[in-house]
């Protein structure tokens, strides 16, 4: 259990949020050239970090909005939250 | 040569006060060279190393567990064994693991404490009776027994159970797989390892896997905690860490571990002899022979490998438990865990061989891989051992997720994860 901070609403417990999966996955630009392949790649083959990983999280019992997170997934230690459209603040 | 278990041998030492048993398995240190290496020192990966052992003739193998053995979600389940399963390659997998469980306790000597008592899976919704009905035709075409119970049925079978219209979702009816049951865990993982030991097997505690070597496309050795171990074969059965040995070797696995959490109550007198599952509630109960009540709770749905989990899908369970079954309102929980579950998109496992020659993965069991134990060591072993899958785990291959060839079973995972 961990408290998140949401960045339009501040300081919330977990239990409220969703968890999206790994962050920075592009999508596809051109779908139809792509191969098999490389659609199992989108869609299904993901790093599973143990350790500081870079994840999407929704306030879907909150203000519903997406954001990103940059979590240990080791300890559960948040390290950074930022907005979608912001750059990651840690490589 | 191993001591037989038997009558015999506890009386005889009973007279030394039980002070003279011999160790059920040795504690080597790694040699140098091994012809294989399984990755993981839990049911699975100790069963795949008795089978490479007794049924493969490949005795010059070592087991390499980071802990202890037995330690991780072998000994963290809720010890669950079924074959329900509802597409063809998965009832006919889980249903091989079933059929080795009801002679196992002879094939090891070791008492599994493997138990037939039976398992119910309740619905609550007109969906539910669509799902669970279609369910129980498709395991008697494949030869698994199933049955349909109606309200009434299912209170007979378990009288403690609330069947009330009443209720928030109330019990519509269910199916019973007789056959099903549980085990001890434990034993499952010592059985094995004690056997495994005896043709030869080394166990390697406190061993952790640091990297893999590889030689371009082919398997080199491992590099562990315990020095440089070189092979032509690893087979990784690590769980919820299947992505962090899979990083090391630069593949990747369509994987997502997650906390699964359990829980046991004080222990009781009898009360409910047989194990009752309920996915639209998400409630899982049985009793263990020491008398607890073993309840199985949800995964959260972020990866952590903490081996924890968050309080509120434990609060969610009981909520429920305590609508289906009133009498445990007072009880008083004694002990919650948490294991890191390795999570495949289509909720059925892999045993694979990968692009990497010699290097194997049985993975992906998620929430549910307990019950496959005996039978995903068989096929993990002949997977291993010919280089090529056996006919039973073809489908559970890693270029399913490039064909599309999906063995989509979230609906007989029995509680929605």
């Amino acid at each position: 259990m961990f408290i998140i901070k949401c960045p339009f609403c501040g300081e919330r417990d977990q239990s409220e949020f969703s968890s999206g999966g790994e962050a920075h996955i592009i999508r596809p630009k051109k779908p139809t050239e792509l191969s098999d392949v490389e659609w199992a790649k989108y869609l299904f083959m993901r790093k599973n970090i143990k350790g500081v990983q870079f994840e999407r999280w929704n306030h879907s019992h909150g203000c519903r909005k997406w954001f990103n997170m940059v979590r240990d997934t080791s300890n559960d230690i948040i390290h950074a939250v930022y907005k979608m459209s912001e750059k990651p603040p840690i490589k | 040569m191993k001591n037989k278990y038997s009558i015999f041998a506890l009386i005889k030492n009973a007279f030394s006060y039980h002070e003279n048993w011999q160790r059920a398995w040795r504690d080597p240190e790694p040699k140098k060279e091994y012809d294989a290496i399984i990755v993981g020192g839990g049911g699975h990966g100790l069963a795949t190393a008795f089978y490479l052992a007794k049924k493969h003739d490949m005795k010059n193998i070592a087991v390499v567990e980071k802990g202890w053995i037995g330690g991780g979600n072998t000994g963290r389940n809720t010890t669950i064994i079924r074959s329900n399963y509802l597409w063809d390659a998965s009832a006919r997998l889980y249903d091989h693991a079933l059929k080795i469980w009801e002679g196992l306790s002879q094939e090891l000597n070791y008492n599994v404490m493997f138990s037939q008592r039976g398992v119910m899976n309740l619905a609550h919704n007109l969906q539910d009776v669509r799902d669970l009905k279609r369910r129980t035709h498709a395991n008697r075409l494949n030869g698994i027994d199933a049955i349909w119970l109606n309200t009434k049925e299912v209170k007979e079978f378990c009288p403690i159970i609330n069947t009330s219209p009443d209720i928030r979702y109330p019990v519509l009816g269910g199916t019973l797989q007789r056959r099903a049951g549980t085990a001890r865990h434990d034993a499952v993982a010592w059985g094995y390892a004690r056997g495994a030991d005896a043709m030869g097997v080394d166990i390697i505690q406190n061993c952790e896997v640091k990297g893999i070597k590889r030689n371009g496309d082919s398997v080199e050795g491992i590099e562990t905690t315990k020095g440089f171990i070189k092979t032509k074969k690893v087979g990784v059965a690590a769980a919820g860490h299947s992505s962090v040995i899979a990083n090391m070797a630069g593949i990747r696995l369509p994987l997502e571990s997650k906390p699964l959490q359990a829980l046991v109550s004080e222990p009781i007198k009898p009360i409910i002899d047989a194990v009752v599952m309920s996915n639209a509630v998400h409630a899982y109960i049985s009793q263990s022979d020491k008398g607890e009540l073993v309840i199985g709770a949800g995964t959260d749905d972020y990866v952590s490998y903490t081996q924890k989990g968050t309080h509120n899908i434990v609060e969610g369970t009981l909520k429920a438990i305590l609508e289906l079954y009133p009498i445990f309102s007072r009880m008083k929980m004694l002990r919650q865990w948490g294991g890191i579950v390795d999570i495949c998109p289509d909720a059925s496992p892999i045993i694979s061989k990968t692009s990497i020659k010699g290097l194997f993965f049985n993975c992906g069991w998620g929430t549910g891989g307990f019950k496959a134990t005996p039978g995903s060591g068989d096929l993990f072993a002949h997977t291993i051992a010919n280089d090529e899958p056996h006919k039973l785990n073809k489908a559970f291959n890693l270029n399913r997720f490039i064909s599309g060839d999906l063995v989509d079973e979230h609906g007989a995972a029995a509680v929605a994860h």
